[in-house]
């Protein structure tokens, strides 16, 4: 039995590190390769010699797949590709491709160059792995060889986040990567056809949450910010440079344009400017409302939104800065954080999660007094909000993707153990499919029922479907033909051509039956009664009576003698070719009944 | 074997048909024109090649044929249809014969029996196809003829087993096209046709291909349009097909459910693994509200609309539509909605919101959660989160209609649609804007959720802020802090907006009429009075204190205890206001001064209006003094006219109706006056002077007619006929007047033939009229009219000369509601000194904002006209999509007109106006319909010889100061 065999190396029950092999039908595909934030170690990486202990990683890969660039899911791609050694094509989609090398190479400066640690890749690595890249298109059918193809859905997330579906012969596996199913300011929502893969390896970091609609949160945030720089207030948004930060940045520019506000917003520069670019660029991978108005105006050429400079944060008057890093723990940010502290006309927005430790959580956890260093004690006067922008599919959103895809089986990815099992409960309770969720390192076999294809020709079809009642798309039809198994190939083709191809000679077949009838008339007489007989039961059929004393029905033919020993007895000669058999053993069953008595 | 015998069955089949055919056609002998068939026999034999045949039919399908000639060509066709090979010219044929029985006047049913024999022998699916819709077609043009539906439907139901989805895709349509539609004809009928069409069109749901089973449903509701009543039966099998793969079907088996649901709404059906029971119409909401997560938007779009009409469902499934469980890490949670809610009910200010505000509070059972809701839940939720904006505004339309049926689901949605106001998309805000005021006679809004609505006044779309005025001018508001939010944020608007001061004042106005007991409590704040101190006296010219004092004494028009609260400075403001903006301000009786208003004598029970009383009397005055001397009657005419231009101006929702009557009787006046000259009794060519008089009166009634005619909604077919007799009588006099001043008889032929087809077109068009119009000028001429035929135009003047002056006056009968169209430009205003500068051979935009009231199909004819001090004039047709459509009779034209000119050395002003265009051929009934409504389409009208095209100009014009520069080199 054909079976599809699935093990995470990372991911598996957990969130971070996501890489996934998947064995299907003698194709080995590695989905995802990125790192862990929470280690400084050796567990940043996927253990890669699982795969195998020696030997190059090409020969046992066929391809990589690159969901998305955040780093949980391509941070390790230079360190596989390079170090540990990978030739083989890496597919992922052209803005992933664009905005990844900067990211990667911007982990690298962090790692290498503040925390200084030795033997980890290099810049010339990141470049030599990108060039391994193979971009794809939504929706475009890639072949990565002769039987394994690829495809890529949208997927929401981030820019140029997308779902794959990997396809060998009639078998196929669909990895979501990560995916939203709300659309927000900038992106769409994930979609995906009624694809009915044998295996959805689907995300599920909010599978215990079901989220209140996106407007009313847009909505605070919009009023708050709004309130503030109507009071003269500053306004101090803390991001991290790419994704929710543009989508933040639409929000606040579109209002402004509607609202016809005049206050600056300002954007700390870095990378987010080369990103910006790529945003403005990727048109097509952005929202309706996006693709629609570029035309007139590229969305993300700002109007309103122009980049920070240091000085400007001493300026009077009301301003909106986005500043990273997004938890408050360093940079710029935490610089601006420090000058605007003070007034409680002010305000700083925390859009996302933070982790303990940092100034970040402290101010959220309600902190109002806080040391920084040097035994600086830093009153924290200003008005502390948070505002979670997160852009992952809830759990009603991962039942209506599996809703949409129709999968035989599920398996759970990037998530809590704990939380998966609900989901997994709920998606086996309502979907009647079968949910796996391993954890690292443990592998999960699914056997899988492929249909095998056939090729008929179509003068048998049209032959075959000429007989017999109207074809009916609810009834299975019988067909009579020949199964041709040649040169890897299945054929069904009639009998006379298989004999023609195989060099045979046709044999007839032929089903001879005695029937004994009691019956003490004349030969003749027990003819004509048993054609009248048949004439009765059978009206469908053209039952005739030769003249030379024999009966035929379609081409079976009949023929009484009476009983050499026993006058009384006639026996009934059928006779039929092995293509009549259905019609010929109906015929004996009908006739060993004996004839009905009324006649007599 | 048996193949060969099934064969011999089937053609003897066929033969018994044959037969039945040659029964029924007894065919009509016609007489055809060779000319037209001939021409195409010739070009068919002459033909080589199919590629030629395929050209001189392309060629012939271009010209039209008459409706004579119609049968001979399609023998011609039919010909050399059994004669053609090649089945693309096959195909053109069959097209052919379709497009030919589409002409009007030719009855097609001599031809079916060749068109239904062409069936038989082909082979090609997309011949069949095409004969199939040639037969459609056919079928369609015999509706009452039911032995010939049943014969095609016959015919199509044989072809149903086709290995083409094109050809059973034709069938299907057929029959839903044709399909008898009452049982009881059908069963006498046929015995074989009599098999029930449902079923038939039922049996393809479930072919395998998604065209067909799309035209399967197509079909069905093409039967359930035509009036057959659906069995219940075919609500299971519609169910399954809304798991369908492809859209189209699922799009239309969500039409096929609704159309079910709301045939048997309340029979009962199964719920599938319980042994519940539920209403059919609730099962089907639910099913929709499924749709509103399906995969293509297309669907989606489709649900979410169809969603609005199903409102037999019962309460509890709609309001769950709204619902949707929050939780986080499987702990239930609040939604933001219910939040906000707790807060205003606890009396607790919003303070400033923590971390952990929203942290979720209790356990969930996790059995208990269900993660795809079976039935209603969240649809709404969904679809007003949808990523198409189509489907948003769908599901805003969807909510809009259903809260208007059910006034608790609307307090509901309430939240939902205050959060809309918030899309990114325009066209999305403004349609939940329009959807909260449709249903605001049923809510009342919150403080928290006014907050929200009242932020979007600050928007800079002019569209969007108007629409939230119109919305405030209808709300319900809670609390006296909501009053003073609301008049807040309004003058917010006003300083930040000031082009909004109509607008806004006449919000205000609605607001404070609505909420008097509200607005008393705030007006010692409001108009900042003090117990001891004199306050400064406001600025009287500052919209912001009028925008207060609007919303002041329209309280207190209810309020009678209000007025002790102002100071003496409010009560002058007060006269001036209620003189200067008498629209905004109410007459007030105000305690220890006169009313400064005309008294309303409160005796008076309003149904019996006096003013209408008093405009009926006057009109009675007139029309009964019908034989009073001549001087008598000018002057009853011209005080009443006087009486009723007054009332007019007084009584606002008389004012079309007092002015149509006054226009009328000016007419009536000035043909009296004319006929009254002494130069009838003279010699002709002596009294020049006074011929002016009367031609020049000629002149003016017939403008007059003309406006009556267009310019006024609500004029029904008796006053058309009494405006064209009218017209008429001014024609007879323009007939007259000529013959008495020119000379030689040669152009009188002319002018009197036109004048006697007007008479004769006049006859036919208001034949069933004429009764009503005994003793009039029409009415004495058509017994004259063989006489005058026949006579000299000298005679035929004398004797209209002599039916004018005996001619009675025709009693104009008023229809029930009439309004005048009128126009009021509000920008540009008239009123800058800066003139607007342009090189000169350059273009200036200059933005028009316009008012119109009560103009039918505004697009079509309202006009905008520049005249320059030139003399010249320049007329634009402004967009389509330049008309806005705010409310119930009233338009708005924003747009912009382009201005040039060659240099100036000084500036000068430009007059803009609006008009009204006419085209006297168009008779107001057929106005009404809109047929194409691009400006362009009047031009393309081919003017006849009695149609008179013209513009009436329906607004005061404004002066806009240009100066063009030379430009510099």
């Amino acid at each position: 039995m054909p079976e599809i065999k699935v093990t995470p190396l990372g991911a598996g029950q957990d969130v971070g590190r996501s890489c996934i092999l998947v064995s299907i039908a003698g194709k080995n595909v590695m989905l995802d390769c990125g790192m862990h934030m929470g280690y400084n170690d050796d567990r940043r990486f996927p253990d890669f010699s699982y795969i195998t202990q020696n030997g190059r990683l090409t020969d046992f890969l066929d391809c990589v797949i690159i969901s998305h660039f955040h780093l949980d899911h391509c941070g390790a791609l230079p360190y596989f590709s390079e170090m540990v050694g990978y030739d083989g094509p890496i597919y992922m989609t052209h803005p992933t491709k664009a905005i990844c090398p900067i990211l990667l190479e911007d982990y690298r400066k962090i790692t290498v160059d503040k925390k200084g640690e030795t033997n980890f890749f290099t810049s010339q690595m990141i470049k030599d792995c990108m060039k391994k890249v193979v971009a794809v298109h939504l929706h475009q059918t890639v072949q990565v060889d002769e039987e394994l193809e690829i495809k890529a859905y949208y997927a929401g997330h981030v820019l140029g986040a997308a779902m794959f579906q990997i396809k060998v012969g009639c078998e196929s596996v669909v990895y979501t990567g990560d995916y939203n199913m709300t659309p927000d300011r900038h992106l769409g929502a994930a979609w995906i056809d009624k694809c009915r893969p044998d295996l959805l390896i689907s995300e599920s970091t909010y599978a215990t949450t079901i989220r209140d609609s996106k407007r009313c949160r847009e909505r605070d945030f919009l009023k708050k910010v709004h309130e503030t720089v109507e009071r003269g207030g500053k306004v101090l948004i803390p991001v991290f440079a790419l994704g929710r930060a543009q989508e933040l940045c639409i929000l606040l520019e579109t209002f402004w344009e509607r609202m016809n506000l005049k206050a600056p917003i300002y954007f700390s520069t870095g990378l987010t400017e080369k990103a910006n670019h790529y945003y403005k660029l990727f048109i097509t991978w952005t929202n309706q409302k996006i693709r629609k108005t570029f035309v007139q105006r590229n969305m993300f050429e700002f109007k309103h939104i122009k980049a920070f400079d240091r000085a400007f944060a001493d300026n009077p008057g009301p301003m909106v800065v986005f500043a990273t890093p997004g938890m408050l723990h360093a940079g710029q940010s935490l610089q601006i954080f420090r000058k605007w502290a003070g007034n409680e006309k002010n305000m700083v927005i925390m859009p996302g999660y933070c982790v303990q430790g940092t100034v970040g959580h402290k101010i959220l956890s309600g902190q109002r007094k806080l040391e920084m260093e040097g035994r600086q004690i830093l009153e924290v006067k200003m008005q502390v909000e948070y505002m979670s922008f997160s852009a992952h599919a809830d759990a009603k959103g991962i039942m209506q993707l599996i809703r949409q895809a129709e999968p035989r089986n599920v398996l759970l990815v990037h998530g809590e153990a704990k939380k998966m099992e609900f989901l997994k409960q709920k998606i086996e309770q309502e979907f009647h499919v079968n949910c796996y969720m391993p954890a690292n390192g443990e592998t999960t076999t699914i056997f899988t029922n492929p249909s095998i294809p056939v090729d008929i020709s179509l003068g048998l079809l049209k032959r075959e479907a000429a007989i017999g009642p109207v074809p009916d798309a609810k009834k299975p039809k019988l067909m009579h033909g020949t199964l041709l198994m040649k040169d890897n190939s299945f054929r069904l083709v009639s009998p006379e051509q298989a004999l023609k191809e195989l060099g045979l000679v046709e044999h007839q077949l032929r089903f001879t039956c005695r029937v004994h009838i009691q019956d003490p008339r004349k030969e003749h007489e027990t003819v004509l009664r048993v054609y009248n007989h048949l004439k009765g039961v059978l009206k469908d059929y053209s039952v005739q009576h030769l003249p030379d004393g024999s009966i035929t029905v379609e081409s079976i033919l009949i023929q009484a003698t009476a009983h050499s020993e026993d006058q009384g007895t006639k026996v009934l000669l059928v006779s039929w070719t092995y293509q009549d058999e259905e019609l010929g053993s109906y015929l004996t069953s009908l006739l060993k009944k004996g004839l009905p008595q009324s006649t007599a | 074997m048996a193949a060969h015998l099934k064969k011999r069955v089937y053609e003897e089949f066929t033969k018994v048909v044959q037969q039945q055919h040659d029964d029924l056609s007894t065919k009509k002998l016609r007489l055809t024109k060779p000319s037209k068939s001939a021409a195409l026999h010739v070009d068919l034999c002459k033909a080589t090649s199919p590629a030629d045949a395929l050209q001189y039919l392309l060629q012939f399908a271009r010209k039209p044929v008459e409706v004579e000639s119609v049968e001979g060509v399609v023998r011609i066709l039919l010909e050399h249809y059994y004669k053609e090979n090649d089945a693309s010219v096959r195909l053109k044929i069959a097209s052919l014969l379709g497009l030919l029985s589409k002409t009007a006047g030719f009855s097609p049913d001599c031809i079916m029996d060749d068109a239904i024999n062409t069936l038989q022998n082909e082979k090609s699916h997309q011949v069949l196809a095409q004969l199939l819709d040639t037969l459609l077609v056919i079928g369609t043009k015999l509706p009452d003829n039911p032995s010939i539906r049943m014969r095609l439907v016959e015919v199509a139901c044989k072809h149903l087993t086709d290995s083409s989805h094109g050809v059973r895709n034709k069938c299907l349509q057929l029959i839903g096209c044709l399909g008898p539609v009452e049982k009881g004809v059908a069963k006498e009928a046929e015995s074989q046709a009599a098999k029930d069409v449902q079923k038939i069109i039922g049996d393809h749901f479930n072919d395998q291909d998604p065209r067909v089973r799309t035209a399967a449903i197509k079909a069905m509701l093409q039967l359930h349009e035509r009036g057959l009543k659906l069995q219940q039966a075919i609500y299971s099998q519609a169910c399954k097909l809304l798991a369908d793969d492809y859209e189209q079907v699922r799009s239309a088996a969500v039409q096929l459910i609704w159309v079910l649901s709301q045939l048997y709404p309340e029979s009962i059906v199964p719920i599938p693994s319980s042994n519940e029971e539920i209403r059919l119409v609730d099962d089907a909401f639910g099913k929709v509200c499924h749709m509103v997560s399906d995969g293509s938007w297309v669907v989606r779009v489709q649900a979410a609309k169809l969603l609005g009409s199903m409102q037999q469902v019962s309460s509890h499934f709609l309001e769950q539509t709204l619902d949707k469980k929050l939780m986080s890490d499987l702990r239930r949670k609040r939604t933001a909605h219910e939040r906000a809610k707790e807060l205003y009910s606890s009396g607790e200010f919003s303070s400033g919101r923590k971390w952990g505000d929203d942290a979720p509070k209790e356990e969930i059972d996790t059995g208990a959660v269900n993660l795809i809701e079976s039935g209603a839940c969240g649809a709404f939720v969904h679809g007003l989160e949808d990523e198409m904006y189509e489907v948003r505004i769908a599901a805003v339309e969807a909510l809009c209609m259903l809260a208007q049926s059910s006034p608790s689901f609307a307090e509901k949605c309430l939240d939902f649609l205050v959060d809309m106001f918030n899309d990114e998309i325009e066209e999305v805000r403004l349609q939940s804007i329009h959807t909260m005021r449709k249903i605001s006679h049923n809510i009342t809004l919150r403080e928290d959720q006014l907050d929200t609505v009242l932020a979007v006044l600050e928007d800079s779309s002019r569209d969007i802020r108007e629409a939230l005025h119109e919305l405030l001018c209808c709300t319900n508001v809670s609390t006296k802090e909501g009053i003073h939010l609301a008049l807040v944020e309004l003058l917010k608007n006003l300083t930040k907006y000031p082009t909004d001061r109509e607008s806004i004042w006449k919000c205000l106005k609605f607001l404070g009429s609505r909420h008097p007991t509200l607005v008393l409590p705030l007006v010692p704040e409001l108009l900042s009075t003090h117990p001891f101190f004199d306050t400064p006296e406001p600025d009287m010219d500052d919209p912001a204190y009028i925008a207060v004092l609007v919303l002041i004494f329209n309280a207190a028009k209810s309020c009678p205890t209000m007025p002790a609260l102002f100071s003496d400075h409010t009560f002058r403001h007060y006269a001036y206001l209620r003189d200067s903006l008498s629209h905004l301000v109410p007459p007030l009786r105000l305690p220890g001064r006169k009313l400064v208003s005309s008294p309303v004598s409160p005796s008076i029970t309003p149904h019996e209006d006096p003013s209408q009383q008093f405009l009926h009397q006057s009109l009675e005055r007139v029309y009964n003094l019908q034989h009073l001397d001549p001087q008598g009657i000018q002057e009853l005419l011209e005080f009443t006219i006087r009486d009723l231009q007054r009332l007019g101006e007084l009584q606002s929702e008389l004012a079309g109706m007092a002015d149509f009557t006054a226009t009328y009787l000016q007419c009536q006046l000035l043909l009296i006056k004319a006929l009254q000259e002494k130069l009838w009794n003279v010699a002709a060519p002596l009294y020049l002077k006074q011929n002016a008089l009367a031609s020049a009166a000629a002149k003016q009634i017939l403008e007059e007619t003309y406006k009556m005619e267009f310019m006024y909604s609500g004029v029904e077919s008796r006053q058309v006929v009494i405006i064209h007799h009218m017209r008429l009588q001014a024609k007879a006099l323009q007939l007259i007047v000529t013959a008495r001043t020119t000379r030689g008889v040669e152009p009188l032929f002319g002018m009197c033939e036109k004048f006697l087809q007007e008479v004769d077109s006049f006859q036919r068009c208001f034949i069933s009229e004429l009764p009503h119009m005994q003793g009039s000028f029409v009415d004495k001429l058509l017994d004259l009219m063989p006489r005058l035929v026949t006579s000299k135009p000298s005679e035929v003047v004398k004797i209209l000369q002599t039916t004018l002056r005996q001619s009675t006056f025709l009693h104009l009968p008023l229809p029930e509601q009439l309004h005048r169209a009128t126009a009021n430009i509000i920008e540009p205003t008239g009123e800058s000194d800066n003139p607007l500068r342009f090189t000169s051979g350059l273009v200036v935009a200059l933005d028009v904002d316009a008012t119109l009231e009560h103009v039918q199909d505004p697009q079509g004819t309202v006009k905008v006209q520049v005249l320059y001090p030139d003399g010249q004039a320049q007329l634009i047709h402004p967009k389509p999509a330049d008309f806005r459509n705010p409310g119930p009779g009233r338009h708005r034209l924003i747009t912009q007109v382009y201005l040039s000119h060659t240099a100036w050395t000084e500036p000068c002003q430009i007059e803009v106006r609006l008009l009204l265009a006419y085209n006297s051929n168009r008779s107001k009934a057929s106005a009404r319909n809109p047929k194409s409504t691009w400006s362009e389409s009047l031009e393309a009208l081919p003017p006849s010889e009695n149609g008179i095209e013209g513009t009436i100009p329906f607004s005061k014009p404004v002066k806009v100061y240009i100066m063009p520069k030379p430009a510099r080199r």
